[in-house]
């Protein structure tokens, strides 16, 4: 079943001084599967899960979610139709705690013992963690982890995590790599926006950017070997002098 | 008791007669006190205002002293001076709820005075509630002097939540060996009002901590200010914060000044004004928040 169409997306801005390009993005998003999708730094990965989200408009085409065209639908009601999203760089909130976030994300109040499954499930001792504001004090990976239990949280069709290996350690990874395969087994959708071989092989399909343009796309075993000639993916982050 | 002063109560922290030792002021006069074995409350006798004693070694005891103000054109002064002995641990709730519907002004003004004891910790909760005629000034004056003795510590938690028009607080405290001092300072401002802190901390024996946190919204035409003076005398710490979010076309003003007398203090501040991040309010719309809803989480958090 379609879960997410896009038609003819596209895409033209600076950002960090690079400029990004995306030219006629088409895809189908199948429900319950588990999509990642990569390319060197720069070359728009972000910025189309953020155009899907609706936090960077498109300059052209259309996005179907479900069969209903949510090309000029907000973020607030792209988020309430079933759309989930992990930032790469989580914010940081003065005076806000994970509990509070957490209870935004799930859309109601949580017990203690819901609220530290959540936690839990990505690593966090969860008692210690409930009531941290998620200010300057909580390192990159602990807000990281917070950001991921925000989307299981929200129990969205659709999932977006932008590179959400970043900051996190080698045992977490691991976890990670279950959080996706335990939300395609609920029927979930996963677009993952990541560099990791790990990632890439437990993802159903893989979508390959570049150009502005979906370069490849298929099954790991297809695309995998595939991706040496665009470089690995050591060479596709360094493209950009970025590792 | 009727309904407006039943709610005025509710908002300053009181939801029924509290336990314990209680003082409570309507418009200018008593309306209900209990003293406790050991927190002995009296009225002066040279001022208008109360004398609140509390014997040495109280502990687990709490001292609730609201004033309410429901009539206009009500200008009330008030002398409050709490006498902490040795060795205590008490909860004290102060705080100003003014219900003003009428056409003319109405205020309070509460000096309160403290002297703690050796090894004593007071945690003092202070909120100002102003609510009613928009256009009708509530005013409120508090001003908090504070003499810590050794090892003793003072929680010192003051809120302003809207609805005052025009507010100058002035805080002073000196801290002899050891002593700790806590202000965790909200004030939200809206409209036309107007709010002013000032706070003057002097450090004055080896071993004495403040630590002065200030988070602040201004939204609306509102104006804050924000003057703040550590004085370090000793081998002792001091650290100002202050933050203000501003909206609108409000205004904030930050002053953190910082002084030494002597080498060893150590004195450091941080101020920052500025508009809720949009990151922020984007992260909170991917959870299904309005801008509007999201903005007010923002708020209530960094307030709380």
């Amino acid at each position: 079943m379609r879960m997410l169409t896009l038609k003819n997306i596209k895409f033209s801005a600076q950002e960090n001084g690079e400029k990004v390009i995306l030219e006629n993005i088409s895809f189908e998003f199948r429900t319950g599967m588990n999509y990642v999708i990569t390319g060197a730094n720069g070359c728009g990965k972000s910025t189309l899960a953020k155009i899907i989200m609706g936090i960077f408009p498109n300059a052209g085409g259309q996005i179907l979610f479900n069969g209903q065209d949510i090309s000029n639908l907000s973020i607030t009601e792209r988020a309430r139709l079933g759309i989930g999203f992990a930032f790469q760089q989580p914010v940081r909130f003065k005076g806000i705690t994970a509990r509070m976030l957490l209870e935004q994300a799930s859309g109601k109040k949580l017990t203690t013992a819901v609220a530290c499954d959540y936690l839990s499930t990505v690593g966090l001792c969860a008692r210690d963690y409930l009531d941290r504001e998620l200010n300057s004090t909580l390192s990159g990976g602990e807000l990281k982890r917070i950001e991921l239990a925000c989307v299981l949280a929200r129990d969205c069709p659709l999932n977006i995590f932008d590179e959400p290996e970043a900051g996190i350690d080698i045992w977490s990874f691991n976890s990670l790599v279950d959080i996706f395969s335990k939300l395609k087994s609920k029927n979930r959708t996963n677009i993952i926006i990541s560099h990791q071989e790990k990632l890439f092989r437990s993802a159903d399909e893989i979508l390959l950017i570049k150009g502005g343009k979906i370069a490849l796309s298929g099954a790991p075993s297809e695309i995998m070997p595939k991706l040496q000639n665009f470089g690995n993916c050591d060479r596709l982050r360094g493209e950009n002098g970025q590792n | 008791m009727d309904k407006i002063d039943s709610k005025l109560l509710s908002t300053l922290g009181l939801h029924e007669i509290p336990q314990g030792a209680y003082n409570i002021r309507k418009n200018g006069q008593l309306l209900g006190r209990n003293s406790s074995a050991n927190i002995v409350i009296e009225s002066k006798t040279d001022n208008p205002g109360i004398n609140i004693r509390i014997a040495s070694n109280t502990r687990g005891e709490s001292v609730h002293i609201p004033v309410i103000v429901t009539d206009a054109g009500i200008t009330d002064l008030v002398y409050n001076d709490f006498f902490i002995g040795e060795n205590c641990d008490v909860l004290i709730v102060a705080g100003c709820g003014i219900h003003n519907t009428g056409a003319t002004a109405s205020g309070h003004d509460g000096i309160h005075t403290f002297y703690v004891g050796k090894n004593s910790r007071v945690r003092y909760v202070e909120r100002h509630v102003g609510e009613g005629n928009m256009s009708v000034e509530k005013v409120l004056n508090p001003v908090t002097v504070v003499h810590l003795g050794e090892n003793s510590t003072m929680i010192l938690e003051t809120t302003q939540l809207g609805g005052v028009t025009s507010s100058i607080r002035k805080t002073e405290a000196d801290l002899d060996k050891n002593a700790v001092l806590d202000i965790r300072e909200s004030i939200l401002t809206d409209f036309e009002d107007c709010a002013t802190t000032e706070f003057h901390v002097s450090l004055n024996g080896a071993g004495a901590r403040a630590n002065v946190v200030s988070r602040s919204v201004a939204k609306g035409n509102s104006f804050q200010r924000f003057d703040s003076n550590v004085e370090g005398n000793c081998d002792c710490t001091g650290h100002v914060e202050c933050d203000a979010i501003v909206m609108d076309r409000a205004q904030v003003v930050s002053m953190p000044a910082l002084k030494n007398t002597d080498s060893n203090a150590s004195l450091t501040h941080e101020a920052a004004i500025g508009k809720i991040a949009g990151e922020q309010i984007v992260k909170l719309e991917t959870l299904g928040l309005t801008q509007e809803e999201a903005e007010a989480l923002i708020i209530k958090g960094f307030l709380s």
